[in-house]
């Protein structure tokens, strides 16, 4: 007899306990934001797609020197590039030199595993991981990426 | 008061907007409260998602109704409307104040009791109608969940009538006002003379106890345990069918709240015995099926012999030991 209301007494306390953590739950803030109208600030470590980082004037930082397209284990990185000659003082006289300057940089995102092989090849630090994870489209050709347009957007 | 066909039809028709509007809106408070809970916000756009439940109804009615192949084509037609219909009636007869009230019946008490054992029927119906072996399944079990808590249930209203000598609801509740200590949830009345009963809160408690595990819902709802059942007796309703099971379902929870405020909580009554009115019924009503949808949000969905050992070897014999002490302390006092 003593078991049976003791059952009942501690069954009813563990419920009772049971309710007022969901009490408590009930006033404390949201952890959730509602999702397409707000989002939240990705982490620093977060890796989306690449994306091509600018120097001071606002230019790719990019040397052309291809070492993220022979890295890329996928092949979806397609760079070119085009020579250009520029004129440079050097002891007093002027002196023409060469350098290549990048004229396309695509990402064929289709195939891109997010392995970060390229960022970690690239010896001038010229490409980095963005934070962009909004991606979702019918098309096929939304997710051929091209990086240069997207600098150029970005800074106008 | 009169009850010409006039009077009558828009009793009803308060009845039944009444019903729909707190159905509808208690779905949305529900999801509302389970976000709170689980911390999110739940439903959220347009101001609260005030425009959730129409979008549900709408989307609801706009479906097709199917029948199943070899189900009782009217049994099936007729068990949801079975479900919803009862409900209904019984906000016939329930007093929301001293004056508001479509029907105030001398026997109100037993009406609402009769109609309410319509839903274990609905839910009979339903499985069987359905012709499908998880519905089969649900109905029996949520048949005998109901003729399970109907027994202690009825026992404890048997001792809150003996106590006050009506079966009218709205004498049930006026015999309570004055302020919290003439409710009958609480072991001593000073009304018409001293009046103690010790376990009056253990009264209270079974009735709640019994009208969650008639409204079949969460800890008590067997009867659609989708973990086991896929959906329970609803499990081929799609289209209104299925929102009529629904609405009757929330439309029960109101009549479930307004039958503890009227029996325990002294209907209308303030608490301290200042402007008593219908304001006063639907605070507590609203209080109430907060904590209904408080309890569903917290525990889990008990086991079917859980649930009944609960019944039979708990609620009735306390409640009956109950009625024993109330009608023996009837005597001393």
């Amino acid at each position: 007899m003593g078991a049976y209301f003791s059952e009942i007494f501690y069954g009813l306390q563990s419920l009772v306990i049971g309710l007022g953590i969901t009490f408590k739950e009930f006033f404390k803030p949201v952890v959730t934001v509602s999702y397409p109208f707000e989002t939240i600030k990705m982490s620093d470590r977060y890796r989306g797609h690449i994306e091509l980082v600018e120097d001071e004037e606002g230019n790719a930082k990019c040397i052309s020197c291809g070492m993220c397209q022979r890295a890329c284990p996928s092949g979806s990185i397609s760079l070119a590039s085009k020579s250009v000659e520029y004129e440079v003082e050097v002891k007093g006289e002027m002196k023409t030199k060469k350098k290549k300057v990048l004229v396309k940089y695509d990402l064929n995102f289709t195939t891109c595993s997010l392995c970060g092989q390229c960022v970690e090849s690239c010896s001038v630090g010229a490409i980095e991981f963005s934070k962009e994870y909004n991606l979702a489209s019918f098309n096929k050709e939304d997710f051929h990426f091209d990086l240069l347009n997207r600098l150029k957007e970005r800074n106008s | 008061m009169d009850l010409t066909i006039f009077n009558a039809i828009i009793a009803v028709v308060i009845a039944i907007a009444f019903a729909a509007a707190n159905a509808a809106y208690l779905v949305l408070a529900e999801r509302r409260g389970a976000g709170r809970i689980q911390r999110r916000p739940g439903p959220n756009v347009n101001l609260f998602g005030i425009l959730q439940p129409p979008c549900d109804g709408i989307k609801l009615m706009t479906k097709q109704l199917v029948i199943p192949g070899g189900a009782d084509k009217a049994l099936f037609m007729v068990a949801p409307v079975l479900a919803m219909a009862p409900a209904i009636m019984s906000f016939v007869t329930i007093p929301f104040s001293d004056t508001i009230v479509a029907h105030s019946m001398d026997v109100g008490v037993l009406m609402i009791f009769a109609f309410a054992s319509f839903g274990g029927m609905a839910i009979l119906l339903a499985g069987w109608g359905s012709r499908n072996k998880y519905g089969v399944m649900a109905s029996v079990r949520a048949v005998s969940q109901n003729i399970s808590y109907e027994v202690p249930m009825l026992i404890t209203v048997i001792t809150i009538v003996m106590m006050t000598g009506s079966l009218n609801l709205h004498e049930l509740a006026s015999a309570q006002s004055g302020g919290f200590w003439n409710w009958n949830i609480f072991p001593v009345s000073l009304k018409d003379g001293f009046m103690l009963q010790p376990l009056m809160p253990v009264s209270f408690l079974i009735f709640f106890i019994c009208s969650l595990a008639e409204t079949n819902r969460a800890p008590f709802d067997l009867g659609e345990a989708e973990s086991e059942l896929v959906a329970g007796f609803h499990t081929e309703y799609g289209s209104m069918g299925f929102g009529l099971f629904f609405m009757g379902e929330y439309a029960n929870i109101v009549i479930g709240a307004s039958l503890i405020t009227i029996l325990f909580l002294g209907g209308w009554g303030c608490p301290f015995g200042l402007f008593p009115g219908v304001w006063w019924f639907l605070l507590k009503i609203y209080l109430l099926i907060f904590s209904f949808i408080w309890i569903r949000w917290t525990f889990p969905r008990t086991t079917i012999y859980g649930l009944l050992n609960l019944s039979w070897k708990i609620l009735i014999p306390i409640s009956l030991f109950n009625l024993l002490l109330t009608a023996g302390l009837l005597k001393v006092f």
